[in-house]
């Protein structure tokens, strides 16, 4: 199709959002519909925002990182303040096999002693002695760039409605983005849980993820001294707020990064479901007139760009590449 | 040898924690082709229909199914996760994990014997998490286990058998009881020693769900754990200090 096609997209988190947007850009006429109260009702809220082909590979397919070596720069042209920093992994002196494992399954990184990693995170000066450095990875505030989607959509003349789950009027195609909402064959969700630290004695210039045999945790630094840990990852749907188990995971692993985090505030501790596929690889088909983006699991903000773009060339009915 | 009145269709049991995926751990559960499957229920336990997507996944690969009591720190927790398990999984087998230290994840072997007496007398057939501790076994035994899973090393630890003496001592002394090495193992040849030592199963998890190919690993266990069970069947030859050829020596001096 070319012209100027009337699109619905259901659902305002990030795959829904960068979509939206993806398709205002190219000319779409795009109204978005949340069932929510805002953007990000769901698992985008809680998102880490590290935008980290590299590090993904470690545990997801080469697909994962192969589709979302563009990203960075599709944030970084879509939204402020996203970090070109790269990403710090550490493990503590008697988890080093985890790092040896860590490097054999991931690429594009450098290998720094105590002396390097003393340069990049100086609060973390003789704290570990090995790490690996990802140098071109990024990250962004998932919240702060979630609003900034949604005034950049409005800017390009779309709309978005909250509490509303859908919108009647005629349109040309429906993007549904409604994550768990849509029950579609196969997805289900994966637990997370995540916490927001609020500490100023400590500075980081990038998430550092710290290594473990049993709970892995990434420490990523926002604006004002706030520190997103997290996450879980438990096969289960259930919905209630954070658990006294998860909790002591994310914040003994924080204190191990750090000790001054134990006087961290606690600003918020949260729970919620991602979207997931039995392969954990978000997907994009085509059902009639609507085009489904759905299982980001913890990959919405690496993949939406890729996959925002694959459900436009549906839409406007480019050539298969 | 048969578990509790059944025989399974091999003697490899492959856990379903820690893979990349769902899809992963069902390729690898295609390549393992294992006798059981065991399903830990502890971190989906607060809310039974919590974990069911993930336990409708692993109850459609056709393998039977071991729930156990991973992670369970008191005899208290352990028995109610069995008992969930029962209704969830529509069987009576249980793996009986009742952890007393949290570095080495070593098994509590005094609430283990209480939490096996309960669980058996509630009808539950349990395959317990122990040590290779003698007297621990035979409390096990006497609390209504017919089969016990010693470990070969701390869970996850991937160092193999590391108390071969006490691992035959306890072969040994339960010619007829079935014997699973339950944690450690690290490598296939882990695996085809626990058989040549005359074990009966092995339990692998972390071995395959952390390789680098999980199906590739899966599929090299398969052949390990298979290499073992012949090779034992088929007597192993006794070890000897001197060379002994192989060959007659001919055309050589013998020398005293």
């Amino acid at each position: 199709m070319t012209g100027s096609p009337e699109v619905v997209v259901r659902g305002a988190g990030v795959a829904g959002l960068v979509t939206a947007v993806t398709l205002a850009e190219r000319g779409a006429h795009v109204r978005v519909v949340e069932a929510g109260p805002q953007v990000g009702s769901g698992a985008s809220w809680l998102a880490g925002g590290m935008l980290a082909p590299w590090c993904e590979g470690e545990s997801a397919p080469p697909e994962v990182t192969r589709d979302s070596l563009a990203s960075l720069d599709w944030w970084a042209s879509h939204v402020p303040d996203v970090a070109r920093a790269g990403t710090l992994v550490v493990a503590p002196p008697r988890d080093r096999a985890e790092l040896t494992r860590f490097g054999r399954r991931t690429d594009h990184f450098v290998e720094v002693d105590a002396t390097t990693i003393a340069e990049l995170e100086p609060d973390l000066a003789g704290r570990f002695e090995r790490g690996l450095f990802f140098d071109t990875e990024g990250h962004v505030d998932p919240r702060r760039a979630l609003v900034a989607l949604r005034d950049r959509l409005i800017s390009l003349g779309g709309s978005i409605s909250f509490n509303t789950p859908e919108d009647t009027g005629p349109r040309d195609w429906t993007i549904d983005a409604r994550g768990l909402a849509t029950r579609s064959e196969g997805l289900r969700g994966v637990r997370g849980e995540m916490l927001l630290l609020r500490c100023s004695d400590v500075t980081f210039h990038r998430p550092v993820r710290l290594l473990h045999p049993r709970m892995p945790v990434y420490v990523v630094p926002r604006a004002d001294h706030i520190f997103m840990v997290g996450a879980t990852m438990v096969e289960s749907e259930d919905t209630r707020g954070m658990t006294l188990r998860a909790m002591s995971e994310l914040t003994n692993a924080a204190y191990t990064l750090h000790p001054a985090f134990a006087e961290a505030e606690i600003v918020e501790m949260r729970a919620n479901l991602r979207p997931s596929f039995p392969d954990n690889i978000p997907r994009v088909w085509q059902d009639g007139r609507c085009v489904h983006v759905n299982g980001m699991y913890r990959h919405g903000f690496l993949l939406s760009p890729q996959r925002a773009a694959t459900a436009a060339a549906i839409v406007f009915g480019d050539a298969p590449a | 040898m048969q578990f509790y009145g059944e025989t399974l269709s091999s003697r490899l049991m492959l856990g379903t924690a820690q893979y990349d995926s769902p899809a992963i751990l069902a390729d690898s559960v295609r390549a393992a082709a294992p006798g059981v499957v065991t399903v830990s229920l502890r971190r989906e336990s607060a809310n039974k229909l919590a974990g069911q997507a993930f336990w409708s996944l692993v109850s459609d690969m056709g393998v039977p199914v071991l729930p156990n009591t991973a992670g369970c720190h008191g005899v208290r927790e352990a028995v109610t996760t069995a008992q969930m398990a029962r209704e969830v999984f529509g069987t009576d087998w249980i793996k009986l994990e009742v952890i007393g230290e949290a570095d080495t994840l070593q098994p509590d072997v005094f609430g283990l014997v209480e939490a096996a007496r309960i669980l058996t007398d509630d009808g539950f057939k349990v395959f317990p998490y122990c040590t290779e501790d003698l007297v621990a076994a035979e409390r096990l035994l006497r609390a209504g286990c017919e089969v016990l899973m010693p470990w070969g090393a701390p869970i996850g630890s991937g160092k193999g058998l590391n108390n071969v003496f006490g691992l035959r001592a306890l072969r040994a002394h339960f010619p007829d009881t079935p014997l699973v090495i339950d944690a450690g193992i690290g490598r296939p040849s882990h695996a085809t020693m626990a058989f040549e030592l005359g074990y009966d199963a092995v339990l692998i998890n972390t071995a395959v769900a952390k390789s680098g190919d999980p199906v590739g690993m899966a599929h090299a266990f398969r052949l390990a754990c298979e290499a073992g069970l012949l090779a034992h069947a088929a007597d192993l030859m006794e070890e000897r200090d001197m060379a002994v050829p192989s060959t007659p020596v001919l055309g050589r001096a013998v020398l005293a």
